[in-house]
């Protein structure tokens, strides 16, 4: 029967690549998709694009091809990336001059162009964003970008052309993992139960290291061994549809029923309806069973008929953060850690008074990650104080941090170690749009 | 005891909207998880934290339930004003309920 090992060679746009080349060279697999792609990235990459028409791709894409294509050229590895990011195009020039530079021939690459909405975004202006619910018109901020989340069309358009690597920019997280396998074993589009198997398997995989035992480990409850050198995932696919979880013999971490159900429930909502482009995905009744160490079954996927529309998410100018720390030990360091805050609270109050949009002042140590006033702590033998605050304007936004700052000659005894910084926001608002307005084109370069 | 003795869990966000997930290690122990913790506890454990609603799924199979907290990252992981943009420590938290 035949089967496909595709493996994840990135979970988010900064991890690490040593994991990656370790699955290229043992993992045995034929395809390796880089899921580098937050919601916001995008924005920020049209405005690299803005002020350079050769940049807007993710910032470590020389870094991870130029070791990646020669390795997965020599051992015939397929490599599918939405590193392409807000300008896929770009990036794909990038990897054929990597190629040619390592001597490379007879490679193709194809970048998936179409998501880009920002020349059309007018046609939106009325339709409701999913945060505000109100018109898109009403959004309080420049837009700098609109990108929809494409399915697996234009990936399998781009493998069906021959293209040794895929460049996309905004695709659903699954649909690079899941366009290969439809590709390989003919799947049809309306094949939903296949699809939503697919989903699955492009979801326990789309973050790297978070299902062979990174971000789980719990000293003495949930070790993990070789955490150090934990391995990204290899999910091995047949014909059949049956699917198993693994990793490289060598690499660190683990492969258990319970690293693969951690890394499923994350970020999904109603287990039963996981909605993507292409379908939407019932995960409610999966199981998992270990087969052998560090392999896993996974079955039960479903899924149900697509929906009519994909979704947008628009980048805008929304404001400005500031935030500033000063830190405080010794006995009593809660109690001046307190005074800080106070003392910072009315001195916003009168140097600009009613300017913040929202303030949060913190004792990291005690409360800062939480904060519901009934939770008790016990005093620590160090704080670090923190205020923040937002802004519609940079200026007002750098009295917080300036503020905070100025604890050192005009605040409690003993502070120390301050810091401070203003950053500006670009939000997403999420819009629907009609999946007939966004059409997946394919360009080829080749080597 | 705290869930932190029998289960384990990870949080998820979207917007500003986080999800976390509550494993029992021991299949004997899904009963128990799905009689205390339940959503109005989870409401009342996040208190200021957490200002909509929270929706529990069950996945009795996977010895798992998934909250779903509506409001919940201090107006989204980008404008947050939490040094945890992305709440996800709240899993955490979570587990340092006494049941």
């Amino acid at each position: 029967m035949k089967t496909i090992r595709i493996g994840s060679g990135a979970g988010y746009a900064g991890d690490r690549l040593e994991p990656a080349l370790e699955l290229i060279e043992k993992g045995n697999i034929q395809y390796i998709s880089f899921e580098c792609l937050a919601e916001r990235t995008i924005a920020i990459g049209q405005q690299a694009k803005l002020k350079d028409p050769t940049k807007g791709y993710n910032g470590l894409l020389e870094h991870r091809m130029t070791k990646a294509i020669p390795l997965a050229a020599k051992k015939g590895v397929k490599i599918i990336t939405n590193m392409g990011s807000a300008n896929p195009e770009a990036a794909a020039k990038v990897c054929v001059d990597i190629a040619k530079k390592a001597g490379l021939d007879g490679l193709k690459i194809a970048c998936v162009l179409g998501d880009d909405l920002l020349p059309q975004i007018d046609k939106f202006m009325d339709t409701e964003v999913w945060e505000t619910k109100r018109p898109l018109k009403e959004l309080d901020g420049e837009i700098v970008s609109a990108n929809a989340y494409m399915g697996v069309e234009g990936i399998i358009k781009a493998l069906e052309g021959g293209a040794d690597i895929v460049i996309t920019g905004r695709v659903s997280d699954p649909a690079i993992f899941m366009a290969p396998l439809i590709y390989e074993f003919g799947w049809a589009m309306d094949d939903w139960d296949k699809l939503g198997k697919g989903t699955n398997i492009g979801h326990l995989l789309e973050c790297g290291a978070q299902v062979t035992g990174g971000y789980y480990a719990e000293p003495t409850k949930k070790d993990v061994p070789g955490v150090g050198h934990v391995g990204f995932p290899i999910i091995e696919v047949n014909e059949a549809g049956e699917y198993f979880v693994t990793k490289v013999p060598e690499a660190g971490g683990m492969v258990t029923v319970d690293t693969c159900t951690e890394q499923m429930i994350y970020e999904i909502h109603d287990p039963s309806k996981y909605l993507t482009p292409d379908v939407v995905a019932d995960f409610s009744k999966v199981t998992f069973t270990q087969i052998e160490k560090d392999k896993v079954k996974v079955e039960g996927a479903t899924g149900h008929p697509k929906t009519d529309t994909f979704k947008c998410s628009v980048g805008y100018k929304d404001c400005f953060i500031g935030d500033g720390e000063i830190s405080y030990g010794g006995p009593g360091c809660v109690a001046r850690g307190k005074l800080a805050l106070d003392i910072v609270k009315e001195r916003l109050e009168l140097v600009a008074p009613n300017a913040f949009d929202e303030l949060k002042f913190d004792i990291i140590g005690c409360n800062s990650i939480y904060w519901n006033p009934d939770f008790k702590y016990n005093e620590p033998s160090e704080v670090r104080v923190r205020v923040a605050g937002r802004a519609k304007t940079k200026a007002v936004a750098d009295l917080v941090a300036n503020e905070v700052e100025a604890l050192y000659t005009n605040g409690p005894a003993g502070g120390c170690g301050a810091v401070k910084r203003t950053r500006e926001i670009v939000s997403v608002a999420s819009i629907l749009v009609d999946r007939n307005l966004v059409t997946p084109t394919v360009k080829f370069f080749e080597v | 005891m705290k869930l932190w003795e029998i289960a384990h869990s990870r949080t998820g966000d979207k917007g500003n909207i986080s999800n976390i997930s509550l494993i029992a290690y021991d299949e004997k122990d899904y009963k128990l998880l799905a009689e205390k913790v339940t959503p109005e506890r989870v409401k009342e454990h996040f208190k200021g934290i957490v200002k909509g609603e929270v929706v529990r799924y069950e996945l009795p199979q996977l010895k798992a339930m998934n909250f779903v907290m509506y409001d919940a990252l201090g107006g989204g992981v980008t404008r947050s004003l939490s040094v945890d943009m992305h709440g996800k420590g709240l899993s955490s938290y979570l587990l340092n309920m006494d049941i």
